[in-house]
């Protein structure tokens, strides 16, 4: 997962690029017809210091590799900000980046 | 086949009853993945979300999606307004298998404004909804799908 967060102003401004295949359950490997199993990010959180500052939650229609971007009040220049994901099968990511 | 049906079927009863679990809490704060997620309909799926609230359409609301898509496997959105105390924003696409794409939970000092990257199967309208004041808005576009985002 890769983090890249800007103060712009006031705002601090979070672009989020997470690694994952975002597998819908709904494809078929064409050589084997076997369906692929689901494994898609069902939930993405991110937090400056313990606050909660951006929660989804995604379905399948997320693309692979989900990009997302926010902002928010109350960040300065160097402080951290944290993403978690959390996968359909229980796997979970957590990466931390300072805000520049 | 059968037996991956069946499979699929239990797996979404499984979800069924978790869900109904959570339905003591109030339906427009819940922010826990939902069965909404799993539901086939546009109406089911924002049933689930939002009960049987009314959705205003709001010109306030910037929806920015592109109007032809070449790949429908990576459709940019972006959902805007500058409406107060924003403290929802989701994304439905109404012909997908499942048409709610993602919900986002935005605390106080979050902006409204979201930005995310979709599959859409077809060519389909692609609608925002935002949660204001305990008040639903939304707001649609229809994006041209040249070629499809669900397929292997």
């Amino acid at each position: 997962m890769k983090i890249k967060a800007k103060m712009k102003r006031d705002m601090a401004v979070v672009k989020v690029l997470a690694k994952h295949p975002m597998e819908t359950g709904l494809r078929k490997d064409k050589k084997t017809d076997k369906v692929i199993p689901a494994k898609f990010i069902k939930e993405l959180v991110g937090k400056h210091g313990d606050k909660v500052v951006f929660h989804a939650d995604f379905g399948r229609a997320v693309s692979k590799n989900p990009y997302v971007s926010f902002s928010f009040a109350g960040a300065k220049k160097g402080d951290n900000v944290s993403m978690t994901w959390t996968d359909n099968t229980g796997e979970t990511v957590t990466v931390e980046a300072p805000i520049k | 086949m059968r037996e991956k049906r069946r499979l699929l079927l239990k797996s979404l009863i499984g979800f069924t009853t978790m869900a109904t679990a959570m339905t003591a809490m109030p339906r427009l704060a819940m922010a826990k993945w939902s069965k909404a997620f799993d539901n086939e309909t546009v109406d089911g799926a924002m049933n689930d979300l939002y009960g049987d609230a009314t959705l205003t359409a709001d010109d306030k609301i910037t929806l920015k999606v592109p109007e032809i898509a070449e790949n429908g496997a990576v459709v940019p959105v972006t959902v805007k307004t500058k409406m107060a105390n924003v403290t929802n924003i989701s994304i439905f696409a109404d012909k997908n298998p499942q048409p709610l794409a993602a919900s986002f939970t935005l605390p106080e000092g979050t902006a409204a404004e979201v930005s995310i990257r979709i599959r859409l199967g077809e060519t389909q309208v692609v609608k925002a909804v935002v949660e204001a004041d305990g008040k639903l808005y939304t707001k649609e576009q229809e994006v041209k799908v040249t070629i499809g985002g669900c397929g292997g």
